[in-house]
C-alpha cells in the first residue's frame, strides 16, 4: 500500500498554510500571510487575521493542489491545527477542514500545532530516532519537549516559559529599538553587526536552584528597556546593533543551554529545533556548536519549514494515519488553549 | 437539483438540504447556540444530508447567508460553504441573511442582534429590501414605512423600536433558498461568498512603548 496522501491546514495565527505530503515526502507547502496587515499595529490583530484566513483559504488549497499535482479526490485524509492559537483564526481552518472531510468523505485529524512543529522535521531530515527532545520556540511558545514517538499520541513538556515566549521578547525589544514587526528577522540581521558581549544582559532562570528547563524572558526584556532608556536619558546614542546582538545572545544562550542539558539528562542522542524562532541564524549556529560539543546530533528544518505552515500539519497527520490513530469527530472544537501534551483532539 | 443551504449569521446554527425546486421538501436543522457554530455546523450538515438521503456528490449548488452577523460565527458558515463547494466543484450563491427573515406581504423592519447594544437592520416592502443592510443602535433605526418588525434584534429591543413583533427570530432557510432559487436554476455564475461585516476590525496602532524606569 502506498503512503497516505494528507492535506494539512494551518490557521493558528497570521499565516494561512496548506500543505500536502505523501507519508513523509513533502509535495506542496502553500502559504498566504497577512503579516503586512498587522505590521502597523505592532502585533497580530486577531480579527484582521481571521478575515484574511477566510479570503485565503480556498485559493491556498488550490495552489497546494496545483503544486503537488494532485486533485482533492486523491487526498486520503485531512489534518488541521485544532489549537493552540488565536481562537477566531483557528476556527476558520477547523471549519474548512471539517467541510473538506465531510464533502470528500475522508477522515479528519484535529492536531496540536506544537507537535506539528516537531513532525515537520521528518519531511526534511528523514526518520527520527525516538524518543526525541525538541526545543520549540515561537512568538507564542518556548518549550522543551520529550517526544516518545512523532505522531504517537503522547508528548511530555519538560519545561516552558513562565512569562513571555522568546518570539514575544523579540517583538517587544524590536519595538523599543524602533525596528519593524515581527521583531525576529530585523534583530537577527542587525545583531550580525553588533557585539554579543557588549552588554551583559541577564540569563533568566539560570541559577542552580531554578527549574532546569523553564524559561523566563520578561526580565530580560525589561533589562534591555532600562539599559536603552538610561542611554537615551543621558543623551547618549544607543548602539542599536550591540543591543540587538547582546539581547539575542542572552535569549539563545539560555535556550540552547537548557535544551542540550535536557537531551543529555534524558540520554537522548539528538536535539530537534522547531518553531518560528528556530529560523533565527544565531539560534541555529549556537545550537549546532553546543550540540557538537555535547556529542548530540542537531536536527533543524530549513527556516521556511520552521515558521508556521500547512506542511507541518500534514506531516503530523500522516504520522497519525501511519500509527493507526482514530480520526477526530466532526464536532471537535478549535481549542485556543490546547495543552501541549494533547497531540490529537 | 439538490442544494445545501447554510446560515450562521445569528445565534442559530442552520443548515438545509433538499430540492431547489421545492423549498417545502427541504430538510432543515437549526440549533440555537451563539458560541457553538464551529462545533455544531458540520455535524448539522451531515445530519441534513443523511436525513435527506443525499450524498455530497449529489449536490448541485451551495447557498449561504452572507450576514450581516457576528463575525466569528458568520465566518464558520462561509468557509464551510466555500470549502464544501470547492471539494465538490459546486457553484456558490450568497444571500443577505436579513432577506431570509423578511415576510413577503408585509412592510417590515428586520433587525438582528449585532451585540454591543446594536442591531443589524434593513427595511422591506413586499419582500424587497429597501435599504443597504446597516448596523446601529436600536434608537437610531428609521421606522418610516414599517408596520411590523421581526428578528432577534427586534425582539431584544422591542420597547425601543415599538412596532408589532412578528414570530421567527432567526433566518429561515426556506426563504434563504427561495431567494437564490432563480439563480441556481438558471445556472448563474458562481458568486464569491463575501461576508457583510459592516464593521471594521477593532485595532489601534500602538503609541510609544511605555518607559520601564520611573
Ligand atoms: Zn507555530
Amino acid at each position: 500500500m502506498s503512503e497516505p496522501l494528507v492535506l494539512g491546514i494551518e490557521t493558528s495565527c497570521d499565516e494561512t498554510g496548506v500543505g500536502i505530503v505523501r507519508g513523509s515526502t513533502l509535495l506542496a507547502d502553500a502559504i498566504a500571510s497577512s503579516v503586512e496587515e498587522h505590521a502597523r499595529f505592532g502585533g497580530v490583530v486577531p480579527e484582521v487575521a481571521s478575515r484574511a484566513h477566510l479570503e485565503a483559504m480556498r485559493p491556498t488549497v488550490g495552489r497546494a493542489l496545483e503544486t503537488a499535482g494532485v486533485g482533492l479526490d486523491d487526498i486520503d485524509a485531512i489534518a488541521v491545527t485544532a489549537g493552540p492559537g488565536l481562537a477566531g483564526a483557528l476556527l476558520v481552518g477547523v471549519a474548512a477542514a471539517k467541510a473538506y472531510a465531510l464533502a470528500l468523505d475522508r477522515p479528519l485529524y484535529g492536531v496540536n500545532h506544537l507537535s506539528a512543529h516537531v513532525a515537520v522535521d521528518l519531511l526534511e531530515n528523514g526518520p527520527l530516532e525516538e524518543p526525541c527532545v525538541a526545543l520549540l520556540v515561537s512568538g507564542g511558545h518556548s518549550s522543551v519537549l520529550l517526544v516518545p514517538q512523532v505522531g504517537g499520541e503522547e508528548v511530555t513538556e519538560l519545561g516552558a516559559t513562565v512569562d513571555d515566549a522568546a518570539g514575544e521578547a523579540y517583538d517587544k525589544v524590536a519595538r523599543l529599538l524602533g525596528l519593524p514587526f515581527p521583531g525576529g528577522p530585523p534583530i537577527d540581521r542587525l545583531a550580525r553587526e553588533g557585539d554579543p558581549a557588549a552588554i551583559a544582559f541577564p540569563r533568566g532562570l539560570s541559577g542552580p536552584h531554578d527549574p532546569p528547563f523553564a524559561f523566563s524572558f520578561s526580565g530580560l526584556k525589561t533589562a534591555v528597556a532600562r539599559w536603552v532608556e538610561g542611554r537615551r536619558r543621558a543623551g547618549e546614542d544607543v548602539p542599536v546593533a550591540d543591543v540587538a546582538a547582546s539581547f539575542q545572545e542572552a535569549v539563545v544562550d539560555v535556550l540552547t543551554a537548557k535544551a542540550v542539558r535536557a537531551a543529555r539528562e534524558r540520554g537522548v542522542g539528538h536535539l530537534l529545533l522547531g518553531g518560528g524562532v528556530a529560523a533565527n541564524s544565531r539560534l541555529r549556529a549556537l545550537a549546532a556548536q553546543r550540540c557538537a560539543e555535547a556529542g548530540l546530533r542537531l536536527r533543524v528544518p530549513r527556516p521556511g519549514l520552521c515558521t508556521d505552515n500547512g506542511a507541518m500539519v500534514a506531516a503530523l497527520g500522516a504520522q497519525l494515519v501511519r500509527h493507526g490513530a482514530s480520526p477526530s469527530s466532526l464536532d471537535i472544537p478549535a481549542d485556543s488553549a490546547l495543552s501541549i501534551e494533547d497531540v490529537l483532539v | 437539483m439538490f442544494v445545501l443551504a447554510i446560515d450562521t449569521s445569528s445565534a442559530a446554527v442552520s443548515a438545509a438540504v433538499g430540492p431547489i425546486e421545492d423549498p417545502h421538501a427541504l430538510v432543515i436543522r437549526t440549533q440555537v447556540n451563539a458560541r457553538g457554530h464551529g462545533e455544531l455546523l458540520a455535524p448539522t450538515i451531515a445530519d441534513c444530508l443523511r436525513s435527506a438521503g443525499v450524498t455530497p456528490a449529489e449536490l448541485h449548488a451551495v447557498v449561504a447567508g452572507v450576514g450581516p452577523g457576528p463575525f466569528t460565527g458568520l465566518r464558520v458558515g462561509l468557509v464551510t460553504a466555500i470549502s464544501i463547494a470547492d471539494a465538490r466543484g459546486l457553484p456558490t450563491y450568497g444571500v443577505c441573511s436579513l432577506d431570509a427573515l423578511a415576510v413577503a406581504d408585509r412592510r417590515v423592519l428586520v433587525a438582528t442582534d449585532a451585540r454591543r447594544r446594536e442591531v443589524y437592520w434593513a427595511r422591506y416592502a413586499d419582500g424587497r429590501r429597501r435599504d443597504e443592510p446597516s448596523v446601529s443602535r436600536a434608537e437610531d433605526v428609521p421606522l418610516e414605512g414599517c408596520e411590523a418588525m421581526v428578528g432577534a434584534g427586534a425582539r431584544q429591543y422591542a420597547e425601543v423600536l415599538g412596532l408589532p413583533l412578528l414570530d421567527g427570530d432567526y433566518p429561515d432557510l426556506r426563504r434563504l433558498v427561495a431567494a437564490a432559487a432563480e439563480r441556481v436554476l438558471a445556472g448563474a455564475p458562481s458568486e464569491p461568498l463575501t461576508p457583510l461585516y459592516l464593521r471594521r476590525p477593532d485595532a489601534v496602532a500602538p503609541g510609544q512603548p511605555k518607559a520601564v524606569t520611573p
